[in-house]
């Protein structure tokens, strides 16, 4: 050890320290000047705004705390349907590209470069643009199957009744249950192996579809209906969340599309011929050989892509869908508080990123001592 | 005939998705050209445009000059055009292989600052406040002023990663990590409302400088990331026979691991660049008017309601050029070094 390797803790702690407190002694200075409040005690008073879509019960008499619990709510809710949607169509994309069919990789690679290429908020702006400039107002809505479309959002025909959705989902579990003793059962039998997941699938929708008829039966669907300038019944989506999700979905699959290809082409050419002299099918070695050796490489940047998406969707404050951050900037206009909220909505994604990375890492561990 | 055969009807399977794939872009083609072009007005009033149903190519032919420059004066509108010009003329220069040596390092950011200057004036013709800024070259800027700063800081922080000492690399640790983990637009919000505060009294410095701040203290951290990748692929040989050779630190990083490194990752680097690009686009939401805040004001022209869709792709088809050409650029390194790998 020498000198200046001894007199590097002290000098780092020091200039630590010095930029660390000299801004705070300004913002007390600051804040006792401007006769801004400090602390959380903003959050039991009284919001006092309506926000206009949310999953738990909300008004604005309601206190700041649980106005910005609705919008940690509709974070979460935009975050994980946009997920899931994104990485079921980044799969689709990035194995598409790769088709031997020439039309289909080159539609898939289009669309991979054209999405990659914009800028994310540009293409909010632009679905959110298709509601307002394009579709029509309620009164002359677009219909389709009791699905009603029109600048106030999209309105599809629901369950009036709420043990509904319980039933609907015995009866997909009951379904999947069935279908599942089914294949066994035609898995001993000796049923050609292709006909034998037609067979089952073919009973499975039929299975599905027979149980829905007998609900929607009992239990009516509510049709949404056009009721002066607004819409009455079914589920109504509004078009800040539809254009949010659409563009964040679009927008990440791309990306996951990209990662899905390289992880796919990153498997040695080996595997592929190995597979082939097994017997297997193309679609069979494509699942159960290569996309399993790929999911190892595309793990860590399909993290990464997740969470992009999560943080990604912060920008609907600019298109109007009360997210997390959209509340916290009205809040802030609001009180004022703005470190406060600030450190919030930083507080919150890292929160998500951080255990999101860290189930990931256990996840690596894992496939890393099994040897996957 | 026989490619048709083979890359589109090689089996009866591939042949239906290929005819059903066909009918597919015909029915969005001739719907996308109907709308584009065919019922598209390209000279006329805005009633001419809602009669003819199609995009309305006249509100663009009469904003163009907004959503490119915003309120920029337009006596002085040859100073943003030149800027941009000579920014071109470099960029083209940049991708010349025979002059990627160490000059660049002079040329980047002289070229910068000549375009700051450029847009500010001062020098030759009057300044011109930087409120006024807006559109394509305010984009430029950000996005050309932020790698310049954000690339070499990112460099640095890569390097204090990996410092043996705890006292550095944990900072350095912890600020990559508390930035990559929170968006943008948090950190804009903080440039915005929350530095102000800590700041002393008097102090005060404008809104453009602390979004272009936020952008830094962005990208930074991502490049860091990057750069860490390409140090992390350079052998522990190459830094023992530095120090073998009696190098300090300094000279070990910037003439043996750093040129290695660096070069090797061009790539990820160069798809940080496009998403800098990309991200400059969110000041808007800090009231600046870059490209994207232009098009968006020009939207509420009550004369011109109605026509937000043309704008937006009108600056979409600018945002894909850049970062098209920039994605080209990085398969081209890419290519040229697999190649003079190969060679050698």
């Amino acid at each position: 050890m020498n000198n200046r390797q001894r007199l590097l803790p002290i000098i780092s702690l020091l200039l630590l320290t010095v930029c660390v407190l000299t801004p705070f002694y300004f913002l007390k200075q600051n804040i006792e000047q401007q006769n801004i409040a400090s602390g959380f005690h903003f959050m039991t008073q009284e919001s006092g705004f309506e926000i206009s879509e949310s999953l738990i019960s909300y008004d604005s008499f309601m206190s700041y705390g649980r106005a910005l619990l609705v919008g940690v709510s509709n974070t979460l809710y935009v975050a994980v349907i946009g997920n899931v949607l994104a990485f079921v169509i980044g799969i689709f994309l990035g194995v598409f590209s790769l088709s031997r069919n020439y039309l289909l990789s080159k539609l898939c690679s289009v669309y991979l470069n054209f999405f990659r290429n914009i800028p994310l908020l540009l293409q909010l702006f632009f679905w959110y643009g298709i509601f307002t400039d394009v579709l029509p107002p309620v009164k002359r809505s677009l219909s389709f199957l009791g699905v009603l479309i029109s600048n106030r959002g999209i309105s599809m025909p629901w369950f009036s009744h709420g043990d509904s959705i319980l039933f609907l989902s015995v009866s997909i579990l009951a379904s999947v249950g069935a279908t599942f003793i089914i294949y066994q059962w035609l898995n001993m039998s000796k049923v050609k192996r292709e006909y034998k997941n037609i067979l089952s699938f073919v009973f499975f929708l039929f299975l599905q579809l027979a149980s829905l008829e007998l609900i929607i039966r009992f239990f009516p669907l509510e049709y949404p209906v056009v009721r002066g300038f607004n819409v009455k019944g079914g589920i109504n989506y509004s078009p800040e969340f539809i254009s949010l999700t659409i563009g964040l979905v679009l927008y990440t699959a791309a990306f996951m599309g990209e990662i899905v290809r390289s992880g796919i082409l990153a498997v040695s050419k080996g595997q592929w011929e190995a597979a082939f002299s097994l017997g297997l099918t193309k679609t069979q070695t494509l699942r159960k050989i290569i996309l399993p050796q790929s999911f190892k490489v595309a793990l860590p940047p399909m993290t990464a892509q997740f969470l992009n998406l999560t943080k990604n969707s912060s920008l609907a404050v600019a298109i109007g869908y009360p997210d997390f951050v959209s509340v916290a900037n009205t809040t802030m206009n609001q009180t004022g508080q703005a470190v406060e909220l600030v450190l919030l909505i930083m507080g919150l994604y890292l929160t998500i990123s951080l255990s999101v990375s860290f189930i990931a890492n256990l996840v690596n561990r894992k496939m890393m001592r099994e040897g996957i | 005939m026989s490619w048709f055969r083979e890359k589109l009807f090689p089996t009866k399977f591939q042949g239906m998705l290929s005819v059903f794939l066909i009918i597919l872009c015909a029915a969005v083609l001739y719907k996308a050209l109907g709308w584009l072009v065919i019922d598209a007005t390209v000279f006329g009033t805005a009633t001419d445009c809602r009669a003819a149903g199609g995009a309305c190519w006249a509100f663009i032919l009469e904003k163009y000059q907004y959503i490119l420059f915003g309120v920029y004066p337009r006596e002085h509108l040859w100073r943003p055009i030149f800027g941009m010009f000579l920014v071109l003329v470099f960029w083209f220069h940049f991708t010349q292989k025979k002059n990627w040596n160490k000059l660049l390092f002079i040329k980047f950011p002289g070229i910068f600052l000549l375009y700051f200057f450029l847009l500010r004036g001062g020098v030759f013709s009057d300044v011109v406040k930087n409120h006024l800024w807006g559109g394509l070259p305010l984009t430029i800027l950000l996005s050309g002023v932020g790698i310049m700063v954000a690339y070499p800081m990112g460099i640095l922080l890569a390097l204090g990663r990996r410092a043996r000492s705890r006292f550095i690399s944990f900072p350095v640790v912890a600020y990559i990590e508390l930035i990559r983990g929170v968006p943008l637009i948090s950190l804009l919000f903080m440039a915005s409302v929350m530095l102000p505060l800590f700041l002393p009294a008097g102090v005060t410095f404008d809104k453009l400088l602390r979004a272009q701040l936020a952008i830094i203290l962005f990208s930074a951290a991502y490049f860091a990331e990057v750069v860490r990748g390409g140090l992390q692929g350079i052998s522990s040989g190459q830094e023992e026979a530095a120090k073998a050779l009696g190098m300090n630190y300094v000279q070990i990083q910037s003439k043996i691991i750093l040129p290695q490194a660096l070069v090797k990752v061009i790539p990820p680097t160069v798809n940080t660049m496009i998403g800098m690009f990309k991200d400059t686009s969110l000041v808007i939401v800090i009231a600046l008017f870059d490209l994207m805040g232009t098009a968006k004001s020009s939207l509420s022209d009550s004369s011109w309601l109605g026509f937000s869709l043309e704008a937006y792709i009108f600056i979409a088809g600018i945002y894909y050029i850049v970062c098209f050409a920039m994605g080209r650029f990085s398969k081209k390194v890419e290519e040229e070094f697999r190649l003079s790998k190969e060679r050698v």
